[in-house]
């Protein structure tokens, strides 16, 4: 047995000619958290559709607790544990936070072909997962529409780990959100951890995946450029590698140049 | 500056207070979806107990007659407003009711079916037709407005021409002869508590006809089926697990197929739902009435679904209920009977539903903010 939760080995996809993603790996053990760093178009979308079993990789493999593992639709990847919390979350504002929490898998109570759903066990459940985030829901049955940006993200993740994800890939969870909502969800996600779950983080924002993360990947242009450690590498190397790096120098000294000139006039 | 928002506190703390403040009972109320139609029903009781309290509008005979107005619209607006919930239109629901109506009386006059028979053929077809509108909708992804509108044509057309196929003309009288003794006709046609109205008849609290008989001699089918149906939807929507669905498909399709929802199955089922809806209305006019008409139903669709926005469903989908569309199609029938009893020109029905369906879509576009509003 090895020390890995899940691991990608040199996944690679193609759409055609274009070469999505090229020899990817990526292992995670229990209790990391791994952020996946890139800019846009680096491939990182692509990646967790990989993940998720939305697209079949064309080459590599996905293991799961050492055992080789092919997706034919999301949910079977939902169904070995590995929850997606997509960007758009898969929330709908104007439903409950329980009709929302339970969403395609309700509880249900009573006689075959007049079952109900389980309003008041539904209602429990998702009042005390959202109050063990340290989200007090005060009804459960206000919509979501009324819930901050953050609290939603947390409401979403709560919910993957609740219908029993092992392994949660968050796509740019934090993006959205302000510093406060954001510094609540990385919270959570920190918290999740702790508790066994394996993490992987997607974002673009160096600031919020450095405090929280155990390692990193860094995309580009379809490639990963290698997965360091926290203790091995610098936030400012972090963010000179994703790309954005060198076109960032380059913007300073531009701007530089125009400083100048305009202190010259 | 704190670092939690309004709503969050951290666990173990006291907070009951702060909850029980934040939401009034007057908020609750307000984002109940039903409550414009309510308070609007309640508006045009009194409005007509003022203008027509007394011209026999309320007599017995009067309520029976604008609840029926009332209930035949709601049945459809029912099933109208639980597609509408689900994300969809359906504008195919009055030519369905053509449609239906001589799939009933054809078979039942020139092919000398049963009656009973006939009627499970309507709503075989209805089904068929319900299926094609949700199957078209969900696998070419074209709006529902698009595919339903063909609908409307194809039906009301192909009702038409196969009538005046096989009849020679455009209507097919004869039926009521077969209604008795049918094992399900009765289910459409028959008048409920009789007793309860020959009992009111014989204290002479109610009017009588010149023969000692009560003028009203029962509950219409309709309104036992407009009841029922309403029941019905609401438990749908509010206790099942369908019902969730229901939401979930109109208010993020895409999301709700993310978390597992079969949101095309959900949509089809919707479809014939008003498919069959349409029947049922369709069945009991029919029956009523003795004859098919193929003109019958026309523009009932978009009555159909100005009643269910009245009621408080967004045309964007996923928000709604049964009860507000019920509400609803009450106003409607209350109106288009009441302005008999007024002296008021018949001619302004239609002015005052398009000025009610243009103030309900802003109050409930004013009440969806509200509900969505975020902190």
């Amino acid at each position: 047995m090895s020390d890995y939760l899940v691991q990608f080995n040199n996944i690679s996809k193609f759409f055609g000619k274009v070469i999505a993603l090229k020899d990817v790996t990526m292992r995670l053990k229990k209790g990391e958290i791994m952020c996946l760093l890139g800019d846009n178009g680096a491939g990182k979308s692509t990646l967790i559709k990989t993940l998720a079993g939305v697209h079949k990789p064309d080459e590599g493999e996905i293991i799961f607790e050492d055992n080789k593992i092919v997706f034919d639709s999301p949910k079977d990847a939902l169904d070995i544990g590995i929850g997606t919390v997509y960007q758009d979350l898969a929330l709908v504002p104007l439903m409950s936070v329980t009709r929302n929490f339970f969403m395609g898998r309700e509880p249900q109570k009573g006689i075959p072909f007049l079952k109900t759903f389980d309003v008041e066990k539904a209602n429990k459940i998702a009042a005390d997962r959202m109050g063990q985030i340290g989200i007090d829901v005060r009804d459960p049955s206000q919509a979501v529409g009324t819930m901050s940006g953050g609290e939603r993200q947390c409401l979403a993740i709560s919910r993957a780990i609740y219908f029993g994800a092992k392994v949660l890939v968050l796509d740019e969870p934090t993006s959205a959100l302000g510093v406060h909502q954001a510094s609540m969800v990385l919270k959570y996600i920190v918290k999740a951890a702790s508790e066994g779950l394996a993490v992987i983080l997607i974002t673009h924002n160096v600031h919020h995946a450095y405090p929280v993360g155990n390692s990193f990947t860094v995309l580009n242009r379809g490639k990963s450029m290698g997965t360091f450690q926290k203790k091995d590498i610098s936030r400012e190397k972090l963010l000179s590698m994703m790309a954005g790096g060198e076109e960032l120098d380059k913007l300073e000294v531009e701007l530089q140049e125009m400083d100048r000139i305009h202190n010259k006039n | 500056m704190s670092l939690k928002s309004k709503s969050i506190s951290s666990k173990g703390s006291l907070n009951e207070d702060e909850r029980l403040k934040k939401i009034s009972p007057l908020r609750v109320l307000l984002n109940r979806p039903e409550l414009g139609a309510l308070g609007g029903s309640i508006l045009v009781f009194i409005f007509f107990g003022i203008v027509a309290g007394d011209t026999g509008m309320f007599s017995a005979y009067g309520m029976l007659n604008f609840l029926d107005v009332s209930a035949n619209l709601g049945i459809i607006a029912i099933a109208a407003a639980m597609l509408m919930i689900g994300g969809e239109f359906d504008l195919s629901i009055g030519s369905m009711i053509g449609f239906a109506g001589i799939c009933i009386a054809i078979p039942a006059i020139y092919w000398g079916w049963p009656l009973w028979m006939s009627i499970v053929f309507a709503f075989a077809m209805a089904v068929l037709v319900g299926y094609f509108n949700g199957i078209m909708v969900v696998k070419t992804g074209l709006p529902s407005f698009i595919v339903t509108l063909a609908m409307l044509f194809i039906l009301r057309g192909l009702t038409l021409a196969i009538t005046r196929l096989i009849t020679g003309r455009t209507q097919v009288p004869g039926l009521r002869v077969l209604i008795e003794d049918d094992p399900l006709a009765w289910l459409f046609a028959t008048d409920t508590f009789k007793w309860l109205f020959t009992w009111l008849g014989s204290l002479k609290l109610i009017e009588l006809r010149t023969d000692g008989t009560p003028l009203a001699t029962g509950i219409p089918p309709s309104v036992i089926w407009f009841i029922a149906l309403t029941l019905f939807a609401t438990w749908i929507l509010m206790k099942t697990r369908y019902g969730n669905w229901i939401f979930a498909s109109g208010g993020d399709k895409v999301g709700a197929t993310n978390v597992g929802v079969p949101v095309g199955r959900v949509k089809i089922s919707l479809f014939i739902g008003t498919a069959v809806a349409s029947t049922i209305f369709a069945c009991i006019q029919v029956l009523d009435a003795g004859s098919a008409d193929t003109m019958r139903g026309t523009l009932k669709e978009l009555e159909a679904i100005a009643a269910a926005v009245v009621g408080g469903c967004l045309l964007t989908g996923g928000y709604g209920s049964a009860i507000g569309a019920a509400f609803g199609a009450i106003i409607f029938g209350t109106v288009s009977m009441g302005i008999f009893y007024t002296d008021v020109d018949t001619d302004w029905f239609k002015v005052f539903l398009g000025a009610m369906m243009l103030i309900a879509v802003v109050f409930n576009n004013y009440i969806r903010k509200k509900v969505t509003e975020s902190k």
